[in-house]
């Protein structure tokens, strides 16, 4: 680990016992939402909210008119997601999410973002050539399929819902959630194809 | 551009590191504590989330120029609206900063020094 690491370590260590010291915070709270960050809140509860959509249209109708409360439905909400707006994928438009300014993530469906959601080189590029930027994840799209960028705000996160890939009409809701990766809630990849289930 | 997946060894099980999609959520545990102050803040009222992520626009924004960031120093910048969040508004000062720092330097400095002679003591029993 370089020394400029060490530096920031250490600043952050600095700022925590300054603010546990002056009562304004806990160490219990702290670990509490770091606890909860990193082992509960995660891309499988955006999953299931995909395949719950997927196989119940009156599910999907209710995301759709508000999606804070039909996620809510199924347990999840709370920080950074009280606003929620669903894009759909269809055969016609394929939606992509980012956030230009910061990295604003649906963090109660997905969890905290990845690293290169918080890259300038995505968060500039995707708008300007999403269609590039997509290939680079492996993705070409059908030049007759329109590609909609959404740029989340302080006020409205986005969370696409990939199209059910083909053949999966004999699997259970819990099987769909397992095709149902975090990039194809993003809008950077699309969901697993059938027989790549849990891999 | 597609996920940077390090060479990890994977733990599986209790011990397993915390990922998601195969990328750890945290890459060192000082960006999981700054995390965790910040929203514990926002929790407890004693910072307004959206006046922090308005400072963390704008750090964004000015480390942006140059180099393309790749998303590695987003908690550092994370760090620094924070910080600047609290000295805005008298909660901790720049100097109380500086010491509190200093100090945990040295303390770490001293346990790493300690590790290391225990390390090198192995099998020198008895000198």
């Amino acid at each position: 680990m370089s020394h400029g690491h060490d530096d920031v370590a250490v600043r952050a260590a600095a700022l925590e016992s300054l603010l546990v010291e002056k009562g304004l915070v806990s160490t219990d709270a702290i670990d509490a939402v770091v606890d909860l960050y990193e082992n509960d809140v995660g891309p499988q509860n955006g999953a299931r909210v995909v395949a719950r959509a997927w196989v119940d249209d009156a599910y999907r109708e209710r995301l759709r008119a508000n999606g804070a409360a039909a996620i809510a439905e199924l347990g999840y909400g709370g920080f950074e997601g009280d606003t929620m707006v669903i894009v759909e994928n269809t055969p016609g438009v394929h939606n992509v999410i980012v956030c230009t300014l910061c990295s604003c993530y649906p963090w109660p469906v997905l969890g905290l973002p990845p690293s290169w959601y918080k890259s300038s080189a995505y968060r500039a590029r995707v708008v300007a050539e999403p269609r590039a930027v997509l290939s680079e994840f492996g993705l070409t799209l059908d030049p007759g399929v329109e590609v909609r960028v959404w740029d989340s705000t302080a006020e409205v996160r986005y969370l696409v819902v990939p199209m059910r890939p083909e053949g999966t009409e004999s699997l259970s809701e819990d099987e769909l959630a397992e095709l149902v990766t975090r990039d194809s809630m993003v809008g950077t990849g699309v969901a697993l194809p059938a027989g790549e289930r849990g891999a | 551009m597609s996920g940077t997946l390090h060479a990890v060894t994977v733990a599986e099980g209790p011990a397993a590191l915390p990922r998601l999609n195969g990328e750890l959520v945290f890459q060192a545990p000082w960006e999981s504590r700054a995390f965790g102050v910040a929203i514990a803040l926002h929790e407890a009222g004693a910072i307004d989330y959206e006046v922090f992520r308005s400072r963390l626009i704008a750090e964004i924004a000015a480390h942006s120029h140059g180099e393309a960031q790749d998303g590695d120093d987003y908690y550092e910048r994370w760090l620094d609206a924070l910080q600047q969040v609290l000295v805005e508004r008298s909660i901790v000062s720049v100097t109380e900063i500086g010491e509190r720092s200093a100090e945990i330097a040295h303390a770490w400095e001293h346990d790493h020094g300690h590790e290391h002679h225990h390390h090198h003591s192995h099998g020198e029993e008895g000198r």
